[in-house]
């Protein structure tokens, strides 16, 4: 991964941070905007979850990952700790594995 | 060993006490925990995914949103652009700007406190900063929360990145599981309770998972921002409140959920974590 890539990542995201500090007054975003933006910002976070649960590459990503992430998925609607969601998913999966799932 | 830190450490914690509230030394401690959790995860992932070690490390440090880091090193360990990626974290992390806003009032006054605590702003730390009302008070929570987030975020993800460096693969730990479980584990409170952009976010997915075999790496996530455009028709419902455009419930992560162990930095969670 390219040190500029994450420098532009690390840039623009301090810029935004000292944005919302500086101009309160003139950042005010109408509710509509920041409804969208953050609309946009779930829907790519579960894009990105859908898609790194169930593919690899081009390709399926087996049924022991899908699987462990189900288990997480399922904890963390019930509102279980952070920690538990995580390490649940991890352990699923790898139990999976260890009995040959791929 | 123990004697040497037991009244130092006992009276810090005293005044920490007083200062902060009871209980909230405790919250901030659990959510350091989970976040550290996933900062493990995070480090590890990244290195077992073939990155080298100084990337998810440098990644945290210099830009402590987890939600959009953890976004960039997915898309990127995924054959995506770098620089695409870079995008996409951005696109998670514009709601920093109205955390901002939230917590403007605490970082007033001296210009380079406030630029250094500018850099803290996340999901936790607004959250936290908000549950109070007095300033003093809002001020002390805000810097301990962020303070001791920047040291365990960091302090996890260099761990799990030099710790798996030296085990090697981690796919039959389970590990790559944990990117899309700390995703969802993100989205999952945000969505509850919305229907529209519950539909929105079903369909992107669905569209980003359905392209991924024929598309460029990268490609299918910016096809699932195109069904944003299911929002744009329909009224805000419930959640925001038009009047407060600082609130940071508007986030991913809702920051202000009642359970501080389901805010992510993020991610952040507010996704951003």
């Amino acid at each position: 991964m390219p040190l500029l890539a994450i420098l532009l990542l690390a840039g623009g995201t301090y810029a935004l941070r000292v944005a919302g500090l500086t101009f309160p007054t003139r950042l005010r975003l109408s509710a509509r905007a920041q409804r969208l933006l953050a609309g946009a910002a779930t829907v790519l976070l579960l894009a990105l979850a859908a898609t790194s649960a169930l593919t690899e590459g081009q390709h399926f990503a087996g049924w022991a990952r899908p699987a462990g992430v189900l288990v997480g998925a399922l904890l963390a609607a019930r509102r279980a700790p952070f920690p538990a969601v995580v390490a649940a998913a991890v352990a699923s999966t790898a139990l999976l594995r260890l009995a040959g799932v791929a | 060993m123990g004697s040497i830190w037991r009244t130092p450490r006992r009276s810090l914690h005293g005044s920490l006490h007083r200062l902060l509230g009871r209980g909230t030394l405790r919250d901030i401690g659990l959510v350091c925990l989970a976040d550290g959790v996933v900062g493990l995860s995070f480090g590890a992932v990244a290195v077992a995914g073939g990155l080298p070690a100084w990337v998810p490390i440098a990644l945290s440090l210099l830009v402590f949103a987890g939600g959009s880091q953890i976004a960039m090193v997915g898309i990127v360990l995924a054959g995506g652009g770098a620089f695409a990626a870079a995008l996409s974290g951005l696109v998670l992390n514009t709601r920093l700007m109205p955390y901002g806003l939230a917590v403007a009032d605490v970082l007033g006054g001296n210009r380079w406190l406030r630029l250094l605590g500018a850099h803290l702003v996340t999901d936790e730390s607004t959250a936290f900063a908000l549950r109070h009302s007095e300033r003093p008070r809002r001020r002390a929570v805000f810097w301990a929360c962020g303070l001791a987030l920047f040291a365990s975020w960091n302090g996890a993800v260099a761990l799990g990145a030099l710790l798996v460096g030296s085990l090697g693969n981690g796919d039959a730990l389970g590990l790559d599981t944990a990117f899309p479980a700390v995703l969802l584990a993100l989205v999952l409170p945000a969505l509850s309770g919305d229907r529209a952009l519950s539909t929105a976010a079903v369909t992107g997915a669905a569209l980003a998972v359905a392209t991924t075999p024929l598309l460029p790496a990268g490609v299918p996530l910016l096809l699932a921002l195109a069904a944003v455009a299911l929002l744009v028709r329909r009224a805000p419902t419930g959640g925001t409140h038009p009047d407060n455009p600082s609130g940071p419930a508007s986030g991913p992560a809702d920051a202000v959920s009642p359970d501080p162990a389901s805010d992510l930095l993020l991610v952040t969670a507010e996704t951003d974590r």
